[in-house]
């Protein structure tokens, strides 16, 4: 089962350079939320702190509070600890080009000590069926590369490789960026059938596909979030002016 | 599991609306009127051509330069090939006073020193290459590799005297006695600690190997793209294990490449060599005895060559040393290029 988000008074730097002004959400659990907004508005760099991913960048650094379920992910918990709940799926596809399709699924579990070959065969093959993959490798699951798989597969590949450790929260910057809108529909498709389990935050800059697959959307604008709301209210009827002029395309 | 349909959206997201008088405050660029090209007029072919040519000359020269060369070695080499035929490369004996000559003390030297200096150069290579391009501090980056890149500017010979006057002492008083009292039981390590021998051209091919194979090392891990490193990261890899996985795994074709760049380097090498393997045509099992290499006997015997049969058995191992550093050069080349231009050259297994 996914758990909640609760992020108060986020701030985030690059070196002088501060991106995210006083943030406070809180996500839903088993719930889909939206992230949008323009290019450089910080969405990206939100999403990286609940994984603490942002600090991976030189010179990058965080202050606020964030609680994801029971876990204070500011306070004193190792960032491995987290990432192994809290899983991520980037806006292009990365999978492990020196791996198998197997390996790459099983690669988070292996990086965890875990070897039992019949237990780590068994949760391959359901990752797979999760992120709607199985029957497309199922006949090269060893042989193939993973970088061997088109854009969309090894997008899903990834989505797989994410949740073969059983995260609680899946993170998605962007998932559909850089593929085609047959994959697209795939990965939507996926994101609804997922968020029953699993509390998702997707960052996109597609409006539709937020309204699609998201029941809460956020926007975004130079680094502060503007709005929070039901992806209904956010489309249909913005409390704010500048929601409005980016949800109708009038900058942006 | 899902052949559903998806979900028909709630509503639609507003089609995005257009018109300059509609995007706020947002100026339409103002194109300046085009006036009459600027450009006309006819251009001449002839400097062209005549820059093609020369260009097409001196990549030619190359080739034709490399040509001569194997040419004047195979040649060269002629008398002592008719002599010994395959038989020069497995014969150990080296006398010139009865004409008998065998390239094997030499193979056997060139091949061991070499070896010897990977087994100490590649651990320290890799270490410094992955300190610098994932751990150091933004700051000491460039300093660290600059300085590197600065041990391969000093002079070989350089490097052969450092070794006599620091090197070859240090080891005879200190490392040696140490090694024969603990690892004397292999017979790697036994004999009088002379400090110049096998060990000592080992260690000085190794200092000089570490900044080609670190650099380049650090400059494949450099092209290993981001997203790999995050995509460990983000399954909850520690920094070790986002290295090992994410990094040095998709690095490893070009790793391989660095590491037989720098070998080639340590098969050609001379004169350091020269300076400290005590120069003696035997093929000794300790690493204290001392030994002779391709390049060394090439460069200490060749003025001294007096028969015809001698200068040409010298000059059938250079051909021998050429040989060897091409294929092996080409090799790396080719494996450091898998790296750097396409994907990372997949695995097998």
């Amino acid at each position: 089962m996914g758990v909640g988000i609760n992020v108060e008074h986020l701030n985030a730097f690059y070196g002088k350079t501060q991106a995210l002004f006083d943030v406070n959400i809180a996500v839903a659990a088993n719930h889909a939320t939206a992230l949008i907004g323009p290019s450089g508005c910080g969405k990206s760099t939100f999403i990286r702190c609940l994984n603490r991913m942002h600090e991976t960048i030189p010179e990058a650094r965080v202050e606020g509070a964030v609680r994801i379920g029971d876990l204070g992910v500011y306070n004193g918990t190792s960032a491995t600890q987290l990432r192994r709940r809290v899983g991520m799926v980037f806006q292009k596809p990365n999978p492990f080009p020196t791996m198998s399709i197997y390996d790459n699924v099983a690669a988070g579990l292996k990086l965890n000590g875990f070897r039992k070959r019949k237990q780590l065969d068994e949760i391959v093959h359901k990752s797979l069926h999760s992120s709607a993959l199985w029957d497309e490798v199922k006949d090269h699951l060893h042989k193939k590369s993973g970088a061997s798989l088109s854009g969309g597969q090894q997008q899903r590949l990834c989505i797989a490789r994410a949740l073969a450790v059983q995260p609680e929260v899946l993170l998605m910057d962007e998932p559909c960026s850089a593929l085609d809108p047959i994959s697209t529909g795939k990965i939507e498709e996926l994101i609804f059938q997922l968020k029953e389990q699993y509390t998702i935050v997707i960052v996109t800059h597609n409006m539709q596909q937020a309204a699609r697959v998201a029941e809460f959307t956020g926007f975004f604008l130079l680094g502060k979030m503007i709005e929070f709301d039901k992806t209904e209210k956010i489309f249909t009827n913005p409390s704010d002016k500048r929601t409005e002029d980016y949800v109708t395309g009038r900058f942006g | 599991m899902s052949n559903q349909a998806l979900p028909r959206p709630r509503f639609n997201a507003p089609e995005p609306e257009h018109g300059p008088s509609e995007r706020g405050s947002k100026v339409a660029p103002k194109v300046e009127p085009r006036t009459a090209p600027l450009l006309q007029g006819k251009v001449s072919e002839i400097p062209d051509a005549f820059f093609a040519a020369a260009m097409r000359l001196c990549g030619f020269a190359v080739v034709a330069l490399l040509g001569l060369i194997v040419y004047q070695l195979v040649i060269g080499s002629h008398l002592s090939w008719h002599a010994f035929g395959w038989k020069f490369f497995g014969q150990s004996d080296w006398n010139p006073v009865e004409d008998q000559y065998g390239a094997l003390p030499f193979i056997y030297g060139t091949i061991i020193s070499s070896i010897l200096a990977l087994i100490i150069a590649v651990p320290l290579s890799l270490g410094v290459a992955v300190f610098i391009t994932e751990m150091c501090p933004v700051t000491l980056r460039g300093i660290l590799s600059f300085l590197t890149e600065l041990l391969a500017a000093i002079p070989s010979v350089v490097y052969g005297l450092w070794a006599i006057f620091i090197l070859v002492p240090v080891l005879r008083q200190y490392v040696q006695p140490f090694l024969a009292t603990t690892l004397g039981w292999t017979t790697l390590f036994s004999g009088p600690p002379y400090g110049i021998g096998m060990l000592a051209a080992g260690v000085i091919l190794a200092i000089m190997i570490i900044p080609i194979i670190s650099s380049i090392t650090r400059e494949v891990l450099t092209v290993v793209p981001q997203h790999q490193r995050e995509g460990v990261l983000a399954l909850g890899a520690t920094r070790w294990e986002m290295i090992r996985l994410g990094v040095l795994r998709n690095a490893r074709a070009g790793i391989v490449g660095a590491i037989i760049l720098g070998l080639g380097r340590a098969l050609g090498e001379t004169m350091a060599v020269t300076m400290v393997i005590g120069n003696r045509p035997e093929i000794a099992k300790s690493l204290f005895a001392p030994g002779y290499t391709m390049a060394s006997v090439l460069a200490n015997e060749f003025t001294e060559a007096t028969g015809d049969l001698y200068l040409s058995a010298l000059i059938e191992i250079g051909l021998a040393l050429f040989l060897v550093t091409i294929v092996v050069n080409a090799l790396a080349r080719l494996m450091v290029w898998s790296v750097t231009r396409g994907q990372p050259a997949r695995s097998l297994a």
